[in-house]
C-alpha cells in the first residue's frame, strides 16, 4: 500500500455482525487490515443492501462505502470508490428512525467496555440502584413497554408480580430464542450491544430482587452466543453482586414459548406447561421468574437513563415507544428499522423497504413469523399497532415482515405453515400434535384438488381427483375431496387448533392457514376464481 | 467420552439443568451423542436413562450417529422461500449429492434444514461447518460444492 497509509494509519468501520459476516466482511476486514488500516469491528448498522459496509474515519466524520470487496481497498481509501455513501446516519434509511434500543449498534466495539460507558452505558443501572427497587419498577410501567416476544403484555406489571413473590431466589431469564423467520433484531443486539441486554438484565434483576440470570440463546446463532459470553465475561464486575451466563437451545422452536423454554433450562424437553401458574410465580426451578424478551429488557437502560415519560411520548394508542421492525424476504431496503409504534405497513414495505427486489408487484406480506397472518397490499393502511393487527386478525408476533412477490403460491404457504408446526410440535396437546400433521394432509388434497382441476381444464383429460383420493388409505370413497369440503374441514381443523391448544405455536398456526384461505382464495382453487394465476409468473 | 462427563460434573455440577449444556460438550467432541453414553449421562446427573434418551430424541440439534465430515445446512423457513429457496435447496441435494436429511454414503457430507439463520433480508442461506453464507445461488453452490469435497 501507499506510504501515506503507513504514516496516517487509516481508522475504518466494518461489521462482524453474522449477516455482514454472510456477505463477506471477513474477507473486507483482512483486506483492510492488510493495507495497515486500524480496522474496529462493530454491530451492524442494519440495512444489508449496503453491507459490506466499511466506514472511513474522516475529519468530516464516519464516511460510509457500501456495498465494498476486498479488492476495493484502495479506492475506498482515496475516497474515488463509486458506493460512497456519505454519512451513514445521514441516509433516509437511518435519519427517519428513532433508534432508542439501537442507538449504539453498528456504531460502536460491542465488546469494549470503554465504548459503551463513553456513549452513556451503564447510566441506567446506576440510577436504578439509587433507587427503590418498587421506584423501577413503577417507571418501567409508566413508560408503557409492552413485551416485545409478541404477547404484548405490559413488561411493569409482570416485574411488579415478581416483585411482590415472596421468594428468596428469584431467576430473570431472557427470552433470546429469537426462532421466526424474518426477525433478526434479537441476534443483531446480541451481536452489535450485548451491554445494553446486559444492563437490562441487571436492572431487572435489582428491581425484582433476583441474584442469577439466563441468557437462553437459540443455537442457530453462535456469532450471537460468543459475543454474549464475552461481554458477560467482561462485565461481570459491574453488574455483580448479580450474575448472568448463556444457556444454548438446541434447535427446538417451541422452546421461545416462555415455559418450554423454562423447562429447557431445566434440562428438560421443552414441552409447554400449562398455565397458570404464571412464571412470575413458579416459573424457573418452581421460582418466581421474569422472563422477558430481548427487545424488551433492552429497552429498559434507555427507560431508566431517559425517563419514562421520553419512552412513553413516542408511540400508538396503547403500543408505546418504539418497535424495531425487521423488513425482510423478498425487498429492496431490508434490514433493521427502529421506529415509534404507529407507522403503516404499506409505509414500511413500500416507502423504506422499497417494494420487492425482484422488482415484482407486492403479492402478500407476513407479519409476526411462522406464526402471523399473510396480508394482501389492500390491508397496508394498518398502523403498527399490538390492538389494530388484532383487529384486522393478525399479530405483530416479533416485529418481522416477510415480503412476497407474486410469484409465491399461497396454499403452498399455508401447508407449510401446518408443516413446520407438524415439525416444531412440543406434543403436549393434540390440537397442536394431531391437527399440524391433519392440516399438512387436508393442504395436500386441497392442492392436488386445485392442480387436478386446472390440469383437467387445460387438457379435458386425466382422472379428476385422483390424487387427492389416494392419500386416503381407507374407504376413498366415503369421503368427499372436494376443495369445497376440504376448505371446510380445513376451517374445523383450524379452529379446534386456535381454542384448543396449549401455547401459541398450536394456537396461532390458523393465523398464516386461515388469512392465506381468506386473502388469497384463488389460490385454493376457490370456485370462481381463476385457479392457476401464477404458474407463468413462476417461470 | 466418559472423561468429558466426569469433567463436566465436576466443573458444574451434577444437576440436571446440566444435561444440555452437557450434550453440546459431548457432541462437539464427538460430531454426535452415541447411545452408549446414554446410561452414563443419565448416571452421572442421576436421572433415568429414558429421561436423557427423551432428551436427546426431542431436539433437533442432536444427533444419533455421527454426521459427514463437513455440514451444509440451508434454510428453509419463509423469508427464504420468498427469495427462491426451494429451489436452492433443491440444486444443493443434487449438486452435492445427498437428499435433504441424510449424510451422503462416503460420509463426506451432510445436508440438513435449518428453519432460520436470522440473515433473513439476504437469503437464500447456507451455512458450512459453521460459516454463514448469504444470496447463495448456482454460483455459490458450485463454491460451495467444490470446498466440501475436500
Amino acid at each position: 500500500m501507499s506510504g501515506a497509509n503507513e504514516t496516517n494509519k487509516a481508522k475504518v468501520y466494518i461489521s462482524r455482525d453474522m449477516a455482514s459476516v454472510a456477505l463477506g466482511a471477513d474477507d473486507v476486514a483482512r483486506a483492510f487490515a492488510d493495507a495497515g488500516c486500524d480496522v474496529v469491528r462493530t454491530g451492524s448498522r442494519g440495512l444489508f443492501n449496503i453491507e459490506p459496509l466499511v466506514e472511513v474515519e474522516t475529519a468530516q466524520g464516519r464516511i460510509g462505502y457500501g456495498p465494498v470487496c476486498a479488492d476495493d481497498v484502495t479506492t475506498v481509501l482515496d475516497g474515488s470508490h463509486a458506493n460512497r455513501l456519505g454519512k451513514v446516519e445521514e441516509l433516509p434509511f437511518f435519519a427517519s428512525q428513532q433508534r432508542f434500543t439501537f442507538a449504539l449498534c453498528g456504531v460502536i466495539d460491542p465488546v469494549s467496555l470503554d465504548d459503551y460507558a463513553a456513549n452513556g452505558g451503564w447510566n441506567g443501572l446506576m440510577l436504578a440502584r439509587s433507587m427503590a427497587p418498587q421506584q423501577v419498577v413503577d417507571a418501567v410501567k409508566a413508560s408503557g413497554l409492552r413485551g416485545r416476544g409478541g404477547a404484548g403484555f405490559p413488561t411493569g406489571i409482570k416485574w411488579q408480580t415478581v416483585h411482590d413473590a415472596p421468594a428468596g431466589d428469584k431467576y430473570v431469564v431472557c427470552n433470546a430464542d429469537e426462532g421466526d423467520s424474518g426477525t433478526f433484531a434479537d441476534r443483531m443486539l446480541m451481536e452489535g450491544d450485548p451491554y445494553c441486554l446486559i444492563e437490562g438484565m441487571a436492572i431487572a434483576a435489582y428491581a425484582v430482587g433476583a441474584h442469577h440470570g439466563y441468557i437462553y440463546t437459540r443455537s442457530e446463532y453462535p456469532f450471537a452466543i460468543d459475543t454474549m459470553k464475552e461481554a458477560i465475561r467482561r462485565s461481570a464486575h459491574i453488574i455483580a453482586p448479580f450474575t448472568l451466563e448463556v444457556r444454548d437451545g438446541a434447535g427446538a422452536y417451541v422452546c421461545g414459548e416462555e415455559t418450554a423454554l423454562l423447562e429447557s433450562i431445566e434440562g428438560k424437553r421443552g414441552q409447554v406447561r400449562a398455565k397458570p401458574p404464571l412464571p412470575a410465580l413458579e416459573g424457573l426451578f418452581g421460582m418466581p421468574t421474569v422472563i422477558n424478551n430481548v427487545l424488551s429488557i433492552a429497552a429498559v437502560p434507555f427507560i431508566l437513563s431517559k425517563g419514562a415519560e421520553a419512552y412513553a411520548n413516542v408511540g400508538f394508542g396503547r403500543s408505546r415507544g418504539t418497535m424495531p421492525v425487521q423488513i425482510a424476504g423478498n425487498v429492496k431496503n431490508g434490514g433493521l428499522y427502529e421506529i415509534g409504534f404507529g407507522i403503516t405497513l404499506g409505509e414500511l414495505v413500500m416507502d423504506i423497504g422499497g417494494g420487492t427486489e425482484s422488482g415484482r408487484p407486492v403479492r402478500a406480506v407476513q407479519v409476526g413469523g411462522p406464526l402471523g397472518a399473510y396480508f394482501p397490499p389492500e390491508m397496508f393502511h394498518l398502523p403498527f399497532d399490538y390492538e389494530e393487527f388484532a383487529k384486522a386478525g393478525g399479530l405483530i408476533g416479533h416485529a418481522g415482515i416477510t415480503v412476497f412477490d407474486d410469484t409465491v403460491d399461497m396454499a403452498h404457504m399455508a401447508r407449510f405453515a401446518m408443516e413446520f408446526c407438524a415439525a416444531e410440535s412440543c406434543g403436549k396437546c393434540t390440537p397442536c400434535r394431531i391437527g399440524s400433521t391433519r392440516g399438512v394432509e387436508v393442504m395436500d388434497r386441497i392442492i392436488a384438488a386445485r392442480d387436478e382441476q386446472t390440469a383437467e381444464t387445460a387438457s379435458l383429460g386425466g382422472g379428476a381427483g385422483y390424487l387427492a383420493k389416494a392419500l386416503y388409505s381407507r374407504s376413498p370413497s366415503r369421503i368427499d375431496t372436494g376443495i369445497e369440503a376440504q376448505t371446510q374441514l380445513l376451517r374445523d381443523l383450524a379452529d379446534t387448533m386456535k381454542f384448543g391448544s396449549l401455547c401459541a405455536l398450536g394456537g396461532f398456526t390458523p393465523y398464516p392457514v386461515l388469512s392465506a384461505l381468506d386473502y388469497f382464495p384463488e389460490d385454493f382453487g376457490a370456485p370462481g376464481t381463476d385457479n392457476a394465476p401464477h404458474k407463468e409468473a413462476a417461470e | 467420552m466418559d472423561e468429558v462427563i466426569e469433567a463436566w460434573t465436576t466443573r458444574y455440577g451434577a444437576t440436571r439443568d446440566q444435561l444440555l449444556p452437557m450434550l453440546h460438550a459431548i457432541q462437539e467432541e464427538a460430531g454426535y451423542v452415541d447411545d452408549a453414553l446414554v446410561p452414563v449421562i443419565a448416571k452421572a446427573l442421576n436421572i433415568s436413562r429414558a429421561d436423557v434418551h427423551g432428551v436427546i430424541t426431542f431436539y433437533h440439534d442432536f444427533r444419533r450417529t455421527p454426521p459427514g465430515k463437513h455440514m451444509v445446512k440451508i434454510c428453509r423457513a419463509e423469508s427464504c422461500q420468498s427469495r427462491g429457496g426451494a429451489k436452492i435447496e433443491a440444486a444443493a441435494a443434487q449438486r452435492l449429492g445427498v437428499a435433504m436429511g441424510e449424510t451422503r454414503a462416503d460420509g463426506q457430507i451432510s445436508l440438513e434444514a435449518v428453519y432460520c439463520l436470522g440473515l433473513c433480508a439476504t437469503g437464500p442461506n447456507a451455512m458450512v461447518d459453521g460459516r454463514p453464507i448469504s444470496r447463495v445461488d448456482e454460483k455459490v453452490l458450485d463454491r460451495i460444492a467444490q470446498e466440501v469435497a475436500a
